[in-house]
């Protein structure tokens, strides 16, 4: 989809939150010379092509008892990696899995999966029941838990 | 917060409307009131329980870059380190983390180009390597967090 710059003002004006009143994209509408019906659409359509994922609640998951945050990181072969990474993003505790480069040799790890939980003891259990149920004992992997939060701000790209 | 919360919280993680009326339309669903809706969600941003309400792009369809990074900081240095790389704008987030790669954090710039730039900034500054490891494929992304 090419972005217009319209697109791009609408982008930058909703980009730290949407207004909180009754009507809120009228309220945007007038900020940026659009009525109400026209931001509904050039969103929806946004939202449909993708560049918007989703709109609502990013929460801050911390305050809402998510304290025990594993990165757990596989080197697993080449050839495997499509295999290993879709099982990995089946799991129901896994909340993003992503392939990565290698930055060898300080860093081999060439599979990211993040678990949040709410206690490090059931996360543990959790990775430890996966790599069983699927037979990943060769793979080396290692798990990074999160500690002090030191930014949470949110991208901003305008 | 109470079990209206953390059902708003639940229902809104996955989508709000694109309509005239969407917190109407939400209360509904919830069988409170618009301005009750409106209401929890001002004091749960007010009490930092919510990061944002709104959008969440996708970066490259915006054209902008997007990366996590990291860096081996020694326990002694992390506070330098940690102020230094913070004072980017791009750093959207930045986690501490029980290894010896001790900071993780997350570029997201204009261009895809100004990733590496920036990179190179951070480790004029701070003195140490930074390592980029920018998604190569995604296999799921569905953070959500339940309550």
């Amino acid at each position: 989809m090419v972005l217009s710059e319209q697109d791009y003002r609408l982008i930058a004006e909703i980009q730290d939150g949407l207004p909180l009143s009754s009507r809120p994209y009228a309220a945007i509408g007038e900020r940026v010379g659009l009525s109400e019906q026209q931001v509904i659409e050039r969103i929806a359509s946004l939202q449909m092509s993708g560049v918007i994922k989703r709109m609502g609640i990013i929460v801050r998951h911390h305050e809402l008892g998510y304290t025990a945050n594993a990165m757990v990181v596989w080197d697993v072969p080449d050839d495997q990696v499509d295999a290993v990474g879709k099982k990995l993003g089946e799991q129901p505790c896994v909340t993003l899995c992503y392939q990565r480069p290698r930055r060898l040799p300080a860093w081999p790890y060439n599979l990211f999966c993040m678990i949040h939980g709410q206690e490090r003891n059931r996360v543990l259990e959790h990775i430890s029941a996966i790599v069983k149920a699927h037979g990943l004992d060769h793979i080396p992997h290692q798990i990074l838990f999160s500690g002090k939060r030191y930014k949470q701000r949110g991208a901003r790209y305008l | 917060m109470d079990k209206i919360d953390h059902t708003i919280i639940n229902r809104l993680q996955q989508s709000f409307p694109i309509a005239d009326r969407p917190y109407l339309q939400e209360a509904e669903a919830l069988g409170i009131s618009e301005g009750e809706l409106i209401q929890r969600l001002q004091a749960m941003l007010e009490h930092k329980q919510l990061s944002r309400f709104g959008p969440m792009y996708h970066a490259e369809r915006l054209g902008g870059g997007l990366s996590l990074c990291a860096i081996r900081v020694p326990k002694e240095d992390f506070e330098r380190v940690t102020a230094q790389v913070n004072s980017f704008a791009e750093v959207a987030h930045n986690y501490a983390r029980n290894h010896e790669f001790s900071m993780w954090f997350v570029l997201a710039t204009e261009t895809p180009e100004r990733i590496d730039s920036v990179i190179e900034e951070i480790e004029q500054l701070t003195g140490y390597r930074v390592y980029n490891m920018p998604k190569e494929k995604e296999f799921f992304v569905g953070l959500r967090f339940e309550l």
